[in-house]
């Protein structure tokens, strides 16, 4: 099943489940949606619960708020999520902290989604990874799924749960195929969300990864194993919260850490992975962290120049080398 | 070249063009619209500045109870503002924002709602709260962010909010409540309520780009809601004439495809009159519609503000006294016969004293709980803060005396 259909089948599913479920956003309904996610759907529920709204994403995340506040449970589609900063004050000052603020009298249980990171030659303004923006804020969910039965557990989850979730999805991803099971095909299907998942079992060196990078992970294992290295690859799946016991149960396992993500360097979430293994299991690290992720420039055009802007599968394969065959700190390697 | 009055007419029945948006006719003759009207909208007023009817012709009279009740909680509000504010400068409470001189937009409209109506405040607007009946303890509760405070202590004073009383949250930053408003409305209309939403906002917050999001969908979406303008001519120290160059608000709203009216904001009876109305249309023909209250913000902006630093001391003393919504209203209510001396000496004396008691008993009641530090940041508690708050209780338990003794575990 394509990534694609997976959202389209979750977001089918749980607006027929429950008829307090809508969806706005620019293109969703007629358009079928910027990338097709929403295909069918103004069809089949009419234009009172798939709306068209004009451009303008501090005025619709601001009224998707408002109707979460009051009841209903809007799904807000960011035609990607760099648009979504024209409407951050909406959904970090009003969804992420209205609960807490009212001390509970006011819930909101809206999800903001759309495609997050850099798809393919997009230039700076339309290729940023805002996963540990809103991940660093209480309040808030942060969900990134990879594959088709991450797209389908994680949408359900993020629309049925009560509390605001950012659902970062990936345009590269959309037309990928994946294997599902009967199980995950199943309208019930649903996936907790502060889970990781193993993606592929190892000993000797675990990787995290989030989103397209995962794809990305599992290719480096396949060279890594050539080389006698057997990688754990762990699909974060949930950026806020994070699943700290079950990085660190693999971390504990084998010793040795790669995070691997798209986004800035700079505060991103293999800075926090690695503080938490810091914090939880320094004992247990044979090799100092590699983080592996976007380099520090707003991301370029040209191709061969985006290609060396993000992280590709040799520089996973090294960074793991690195990790298993060093014990000697970086930094006294240096020479200053 | 000049054209006949009878030739331009000619030309605009016979040439009409189709255009996306629908037929417009067309003119050969150069014309910009101007910037402004030659005459300023005007402005609906049923009492001059006496408290005297200027016309009853066609005003339906508003009962004695709802007019005793109207100007006893306009009272209410202004001792509630002066005393408040005092105990602030006395750093009992750490901030505090009055609503002085616009004690009529604040109550008379509350007055014109129902209880089923959603309000989403600006922060200038208590008064809606108090006509709906919160206590003067439940304000003083959340002043002091103690354990009764319904917002559990989360946020600075003022910012009240009630579930039960259809009030939404007091939120900080400016016209966010806009859009929500409209979502608000979208929701009640697909229940189909008999109900609409009421959000407020300054002068000031109709610059933000939110105003602009919210009024032009809630045209597009058709949602019932009322916009309420407070144009009280001052955002902190920032007057109208450098706010906008239009003619105030009420003229945007045509803009927008939205029906809009000018009122005197310091008459109650004409802003009693145009809610009463505004709600009607919102509710039975299904649209929005924007109320534009010209009033004067006779307080400084907040207790962090000196507003003598940018405006006359004589302009903010004119207002006070001459141009006072809630002796004007008394005028009325006294000329009917439904008030006098001795009711608004012993009304000011018992608000006086509760307001002094709400304070006192406030100031004394325990602060929040340790645990709600912790809860309501998402509907059920994730684990990293149950962690957190079981460290911190043990640190706590282990090293008493670095804590703090006034916070209950």
């Amino acid at each position: 099943m394509m990534v694609r259909e997976a959202l389209n089948s979750a977001l089918d599913e749980e607006m027929s489940a429950d008829p307090k479920v809508l969806l706005m956003g620019e293109e969703v309904g007629e358009y079928q949606g910027a990338y097709k996610i929403s295909k069918g759907l103004l069809e089949k529920y009419g234009p009172e619960r798939v709306l068209d709204t004009p451009i303008t994403e501090a005025g619709f995340t601001g009224i998707g708020v408002g109707a979460a506040f009051y009841g209903l449970k809007p799904i807000v589609e960011f035609m990607t999520f760099n648009f979504s900063m024209q409407a951050i004050d909406h959904i970090i000052n009003s969804a992420a902290k209205t609960s807490y603020m009212s001390a509970g009298q006011i819930s909101v249980p809206i999800v903001f989604r759309g495609p997050n990171g850099a798809a393919a030659g997009v230039g700076a303004q339309h290729s940023q990874c805002y996963a540990s923006w809103y991940a660093s804020c209480p309040g808030l969910k942060v969900l990134a799924p990879y594959s088709s039965e991450d797209a389908r557990g994680l949408l359900k989850a993020a629309i049925r749960d009560p509390d605001p979730v950012v659902f970062l999805e990936n345009e590269l991803l959309y037309g990928e195929s994946f294997p599902v099971s009967a199980e995950v095909l199943d309208s019930s299907f649903c996936l907790p969300i502060g889970k990781a998942k193993i993606e592929r079992e190892g000993k000797d060196v675990t990787i995290t990864a989030f989103s397209k990078m995962v794809g990305y992970a599992l290719k480096a294992a396949e060279i890594l194993a050539k080389d006698g290295i057997s990688a754990e690859i762990i699909n974060l799946r949930s950026i806020r919260p994070l699943d700290r016991p079950a990085i660190n149960a693999s971390v504990r396992k084998t010793n040795r850490l790669v995070t691997v993500e798209e986004g800035f360097p700079q505060h991103g979430v293999g800075a926090e992975i690695c503080a938490s293994i810091i914090e939880d299991s320094f004992g247990y690290l044979d090799a100092p962290v590699e983080r592996i992720t976007g380099a520090d420039v707003p991301m370029p055009y040209a191709a061969n120049l985006e290609r060396m802007a993000l992280p590709q599968v040799d520089d996973i394969v090294r960074a793991a080398r690195r990790a298993c065959y060093r014990s000697v700190p970086m930094a006294a390697a240096q020479s200053y | 070249m000049m054209k006949t009055v009878s030739t331009i007419t000619i030309n605009l029945l016979c040439q009409a063009l189709d255009f996306p948006g629908g037929k417009v006719a067309y003119i050969s003759e150069m014309r910009f619209i101007s910037e402004s009207n030659d005459k300023r909208i005007p402005c609906y007023r049923l009492l001059d500045d006496n408290g005297e009817l200027i016309e009853d012709s066609d005003i339906d009279q508003i009962s004695k109870e709802v007019a005793v009740k109207m100007y006893s909680e306009m009272v209410t509000l202004q001792m509630m503002d002066t005393i408040f504010y005092e105990a602030q400068r006395q750093g009992r409470i750490s901030f505090y924002v009055t609503s002085v001189g616009e004690e009529a937009t604040n109550i008379a409209s509350a007055a014109a709602l129902a209880a089923d109506d959603v309000v989403l405040p600006q922060y200038r607007e208590p008064g809606v709260l108090l006509w709906r009946g919160f206590t003067l303890e439940e304000f003083a509760n959340q002043c002091f962010g103690n354990k009764a405070d319904y917002g559990k202590g989360r946020q600075m004073p003022i910012h009240y909010g009630s579930k039960k009383l259809n009030y939404f949250t007091v939120s900080s930053p400016i016209a966010t409540q806009l859009p929500q408003a409209v979502g608000a409305a979208y929701s009640l209309k697909m229940d189909k309520k008999d109900a609409c939403v009421v959000t407020y906002i300054g002068d000031g917050g109709t610059s933000e780009g939110d105003f602009h999001a919210a009024l032009n969908f809630a045209a597009v979406m058709e949602a019932p809601v009322i916009f309420i303008c407070r144009n009280n001519g001052w955002a902190i120290s920032t007057h109208i004439t450098e706010q906008f160059r239009s003619d105030g608000i009420a003229v945007k709203g045509q803009a927008y495809g939205i029906q809009s009216i000018r009122v005197d904001g310091n008459d109650a009876l004409a802003v009693y009159r145009t809610i009463r109305a505004a709600r009607e249309i919102a509710i039975s023909e299904q649209r929005p519609i924007l109320v534009e209250a010209l009033t004067y913000r006779v307080g400084h902006h907040s207790t962090s503000d000196d507003s003598t630093k940018y405006r006359p001391a004589d302009e903010i003393e004119y207002w006070k006294m001459a141009r006072n919504p809630v002796n004007r209203f008394r005028k009325w209510v006294e000329r009917n016969g439904w008030w006098s001396e001795k009711e608004e000496s012993e009304l000011r004396s018992s608000i006086r004293k509760q307001l002094l008691q709400a304070i006192q008993v406030a100031e004394k009641t325990e602060k929040p709980a340790l645990g709600n530090l912790f809860s309501d940041v998402y509907d059920l508690p994730p684990s990293n803060l149950r962690e957190q708050e079981k460290q911190l209780r043990e640190t706590i338990n282990r090293h008493p005396q670095d804590y703090p003794s006034d916070v209950p575990m």
